[in-house]
């Protein structure tokens, strides 16, 4: 008794709703069952525009998927199948839609910018890098030279002499002075 | 150069800010028909209210209006009444009964008023699914030599007709029956 109730419960709880909502269809080949997966997935309901056919339960997917479970079993090859939904819905009804002058800036314009954006980064890499070397010898002394004229001249005593690490900031203080 | 360099932010914030801007006053609903342009599809259906078939050929010769619309269809009761307005002042109105049974849209035409010149009687939807049609109503404008010019997804009203429809048709100054709408639900024609 206690087996007959749990296994009523347990099919109480099956998604009936589901069911009916999407029908199901038999394949004579499965590699047809699998592209029927894919392109279902791919195409794009006209009647609510965030959803695939597979997912949509609008009149007007019921129609596209029965056309593309017939269409497949009469041979119709993914393109032949696409260009038939595209001749009729437009660019629209496809989540991929094909590489043209339309489609050209969305297919490709996140890269480009994203290189650009690589490129900037690149760069500023390089710059920084340039400017965190490390003094030479030979520019130490003309720092000190020049340090030591400028402090003669004015007589600035307490200038710091700290060494700076760039040309600019050498001359910076020079001017300063 | 350097100064002119700080506002390339600002300059790609403005640019970012014109495109979204432009898509506030977009409609995303909006789904231009892939037939603009294009030929109507051919077909041979069988006339509602009249005996025979009807095919592409017999639709030409002077602008139209295709109407597609069923009796499980709310929004078509909702528009029925400014068609028959429409039909009234002389425009071509032909009807697209799609997915719908043949006695039932009879009756509707029956009690509702028939503004249609002829209404084909697309049962399978074979014809609906070659115009791309996803819902009903929808409203095609056909020019005289067969060519789809325009789609409007949802109902026709004054709004729609003054702003997208009439510039397809001769006389666009054309003064409609100016009886209220709805006022003729239960007149006939």
């Amino acid at each position: 008794m206690r087996g007959l109730v749990a296994v009523v419960s347990l099919m109480l709880m099956l998604p009936l709703a589901a069911w009916g909502v999407i029908e199901t269809y038999e394949f004579s080949d499965p590699v047809l069952e699998d592209r029927y997966h894919e392109l279902s997935q791919e195409l794009r309901c006209p009647k609510c525009q965030n959803q695939n056919i597979a997912d949509s339960n609008a009149p007007i997917s019921r129609d596209l998927r029965f056309l593309l479970h017939s269409q497949l079993e009469q041979g119709a090859s993914d393109d032949e199948i696409l260009g038939f939904m595209v001749a009729r819905y437009g660019d629209f009804v496809r989540y991929r839609p094909a590489v043209d002058q339309n489609t050209v800036v969305l297919w490709y314009g996140p890269g480009i910018v994203a290189l650009i954006g690589l490129l900037g980064l690149v760069r500023h890499l390089v710059r920084k890098k340039r400017v965190d070397q490390p003094v030479t010898a030979e520019e130490l002394a003309q720092l000190r030279s020049r340090l030591a004229v400028s402090e003669g001249e004015s007589g600035a005593a307490s200038m710091s002499k700290t060494v700076h690490t760039s040309d600019r900031a050498a001359r910076d203080n020079e001017e300063s002075s | 150069m350097g100064r002119l360099k700080l506002f390339l932010p600002l300059l790609a914030f403005a640019v970012l800010g014109a495109f979204l801007f432009r898509g506030l006053s977009l409609d995303p609903k909006a789904l231009p028909s892939a037939l603009i342009g294009k030929p109507l599809p051919d077909f041979s259906l069988q006339a509602l209210t009249a005996e025979g078939l009807v095919t592409r050929e017999d639709l030409l010769g002077e602008p139209a209006l295709i109407n597609v619309w069923a009796t499980w269809c709310y929004s078509c009761r909702v528009e029925h009444p400014y068609l028959l307005d429409l039909a009234r002042s002389g425009i071509k109105i032909i009807g697209l009964n799609y997915k719908d049974q043949a006695d039932p849209a009879r009756q509707w035409l029956e009690a509702l008023g028939d503004p249609y010149a002829v209404v084909l009687s697309d049962t399978a939807g074979t014809l609906g699914l070659d115009l791309g049609v996803y819902g009903a109503p929808e409203t095609y404008v056909l020019d005289a030599t067969g060519d789809i010019q325009y789609r409007h997804v949802g109902v026709v009203d004054e709004t729609v007709w003054v702003q997208n429809l009439a510039r397809f048709f001769p006389d666009p100054e054309r003064e409609l029956d100016t009886t209220p709408l709805g006022s003729s639900i239960g007149e006939g024609p």
